[in-house]
């Protein structure tokens, strides 16, 4: 069995560079990194991005700012069903663009009366105006559970929660059993079935190693409410893409933020709250 | 050197054998080229070549892992109707039994493998050099008792044919608390294998606490029709000395296995449809379609009528005591177990996915190329332990002092 992986290893080793070839298929959990690592490991990154796309991609490691537990608030009665949100994230966020696409964000029509049978939604609903009469529009995201299974049954944690609250991924450390895809209750992550495809002058430099850098084959990604913003103070991109206001975002450990102020004032839910992953993702409705 | 000697004969035994056995491994070779080619596209592509998209994450190849964990559990399992009911030979049982078990878990863990998306970085797994997430994770759980059931069922048949080749009885003391301890530790890799899926909330279709009990029924079926089979076999080309009474015996006992799947299976259709939750959808699919979506409702209905009518089969004396009926029997139930824990167990639980969407899955040519080329190494394996193990046991393949001379394997028929 061993010896049949890394047979499979060697063959995948199809960089040019064979030396970042090694440095990557020898490249340790991104957890037990030191500082010195880290700054190789990004070295690398760097200049292979930079090779691959021809811009000056840079790379972040910043860790969780103390006293930080994001929460995401999201108002039922105001969206529309226009998915700005999704493509948003896929520009801010390097989604794979085609062949085939990948989403974090999945907005779903539902028919007016029915909430929690999600059966009866569409995914692919495409009129030519929204919203439409007679439907609701539900985006469904990764929820960021503070008891989160995906993280529990991924066989090498290489997905963890951080102390900020965001749930995140090594790309470099998952093995590609899509465990994490069979526990999530919310289809909050998704796999790259094939090479992503991410145009040259499409790319968003900014990024996060646990969140948008470039993702590689046959490895899972999910949301992680733009770490690669948030931990510099910034809105996800998601919610500074939506055009009626919907969506809402904050420190839960703040009692003076906008998420804070709507947990006290608004009637809140959590989907799927009997399976007891506690999402840090509340829906309302203002109206 | 006596280590070596009986390496070196051993690789020169598996490469002699009768016309019959030769065009046998041509052929599983030449299944495992046609798998070798479409996994190296696999590799290259991603698993984009698959038919598995995020809404049905796990296929065919998950499928068959179930399966063979199965088998591999069952196949030990033998040994305490061997035992209790005084089949002879028992040792030989003893040792067929767990090579059998342990080629099983080779080709389950193959099966893993090819469905890794990631296989270079497999080392990730490895206690010490990598992280094994232990024991949170149901998947490392299988790990370990996959790995330890797989030395368990390698260490106790070659202890025994080492010492029978070297003309000396193998210690007790040490095969037969080995051989007590793989069997719990065989109910352990199927029950640990159930919980990978039960544990999970977000598939209701799992989460039902008799997914173990139905699997340790339904592998005590598909595992034993294997093991009748493959006894059948030995006796016509190896002149395996097992009685008909052995067979009809480990028969009824699967006619009563196949009862209790049934009847399992019985409980929690009662459950689903009676109480008919949002929950149902998953079962609703697989039995009669949802919203138009029936691609899995053929297979599970064939594959119901293949399992009753096997449990028929099994259950009537004159059938079962009947070689051609028997033989038809234990077929049915193969390819009705495979169905029912393979396809049928594995896609109803992603459809419909955890936001109520609908994504048909069938295996491509891929996945079946594939899939037929890691069975056929796991047929080969098997080929080739038994190709060592019944001349050992036979008493034709025995260590130069104990050799009769210039007596050549009998049942060999060719020069060596």
């Amino acid at each position: 069995m061993l010896s049949l992986g890394a047979l499979a290893g060697l063959s995948l080793g199809n960089l040019s560079c064979t030396r970042r070839a090694r440095e990557e298929f020898l490249q340790k959990h991104f957890r037990e990194m030191t500082e010195a690592d880290k700054a190789a490991v990004i070295g690398r990154l760097e200049a292979q991005y930079q090779q691959q796309y021809g811009k000056a991609v840079r790379v972040g490691t910043e860790p969780a700012v103390p006293g930080t537990l994001w929460g995401y608030g999201l108002d039922l009665s105001r969206c529309i069903g226009c998915r700005r949100c999704v493509y948003a994230c896929v520009q801010e966020n390097n989604q794979s663009r085609g062949n085939p696409q990948l989403q974090w964000i999945r907005v779903i029509r539902l028919k007016k009366g029915s909430l929690i049978n999600l059966e009866n939604s569409e995914h692919y609903y495409d009129p030519a105006t929204v919203p439409e009469p007679g439907f609701m529009y539900m985006p469904v995201q990764c929820q960021q559970c503070e008891n989160p299974p995906c993280v529990r049954v991924c066989p090498v944690k290489a997905t963890w929660k951080e102390p900020d609250g965001l749930v995140v991924v090594d790309y470099n450390w998952c093995i590609g059993c899509r465990y994490c895809i069979a526990a999530c209750p919310y289809k909050g992550r998704v796999f790259n079935w094939a090479e992503p495809t991410l145009p040259p002058q499409e790319i968003n430099p900014e990024v996060h190693y646990l969140g948008n850098r470039p993702r590689m084959k046959n490895v899972v990604e999910k949301c992680t409410f733009c770490v690669q913003r948030v931990r510099k103070g910034r809105y996800p991109a998601c919610v500074e893409a939506c055009p009626t206001g919907t969506r809402k975002f904050g420190n839960l450990l703040d009692p003076a933020s906008e998420i804070r102020y709507l947990i006290e004032h608004k009637r809140v839910f959590r989907m799927k709250e009997d399976l007891n992953t506690e999402p840090k993702f509340y829906y309302f409705f203002s109206a | 050197m006596k280590a070596w000697r009986f390496f070196r004969e051993t690789v020169q035994m598996v490469f002699v054998g009768t016309r019959a056995y030769t065009l046998w491994c041509a052929f599983l070779l030449a299944v495992i080229g046609v798998g070798i080619a479409f996994y190296l596209k696999q590799l290259d592509q991603g698993l984009i070549v698959t038919s598995m998209r995020d809404q049905v994450s796990w296929g065919l190849y998950i499928g068959n892992f179930t399966y063979l964990v199965g088998v591999a559990a069952a196949a030990v399992l033998l040994v305490i109707p061997a035992y209790i009911y005084h089949f002879d030979p028992i040792k030989e049982i003893v040792v067929l039994g767990e090579l059998l078990a342990a080629s099983a878990i080779i080709t389950a863990l193959l099966f893993v493998l090819a469905d890794l998306g990631r296989p270079d970085r497999f080392w990730h797994m490895i206690p010490v050099i990598g992280i094994l997430s232990f024991p949170d994770s149901l998947l490392a759980w299988d790990v370990v008792v996959l790995n330890g059931y797989l030395v368990l069922n390698t260490v106790v048949p070659i202890t025994i044919l080492v010492k029978t080749y070297f003309g000396k009885e193998p210690s007790r003391r040490l095969v037969i608390p080995l051989v007590l301890l793989s069997i719990p530790w065989a109910v352990g890799i199927h029950t640990v294998t159930a919980f990978l899926y039960n544990g999970l909330a977000a598939r209701p279709f799992w989460n039902a606490s008799i997914l173990a009990p139905r699997f340790l029924a339904s592998a005590f079926c598909s595992g034993p029709a294997m093991a009748i089979l493959i006894f059948q076999i030995l006796r016509k080309t190896a002149g395996m000395k097992i009685k008909n009474e052995a067979l009809f015996k480990i028969s009824e006992l699967m006619a009563y296995s196949m009862f209790i799947n049934l009847f399992l299976l019985g409980a929690e259709l009662f459950k689903e449809y009676y109480s008919a939750t949002i929950h149902l959808a998953p079962m609703e699919y697989l039995y009669q379609g949802l919203h138009g979506h029936n691609a899995l409702v053929p297979w599970i209905w064939t594959a119901t009528a293949m399992n009753i009518t096997a449990f028929i089969l099994f259950l009537i004396p004159r059938t079962r005591e009947n070689l051609v009926t028997l033989n038809i029997g234990s077929l049915l139930i193969i390819a009705g177990v495979w169905v029912e824990k393979g396809l049928g167990l594995i896609v109803p639980g992603f459809i419909p996915d955890p936001l109520g969407e609908i994504y048909e899955y069938l295996p491509n040519s891929t996945e079946i190329a594939i899939s037929l080329g890691i069975w056929a190494c796991g047929l080969l394996i098997f080929t080739l332990f038994m190709r060592i193990a019944i001349p050992i046991q036979r008493g034709d393949f025995v260590h130069a002092r104990h050799e009769k001379p210039a007596l050549p394997p009998q049942y060999e028929r060719i020069k060596p």
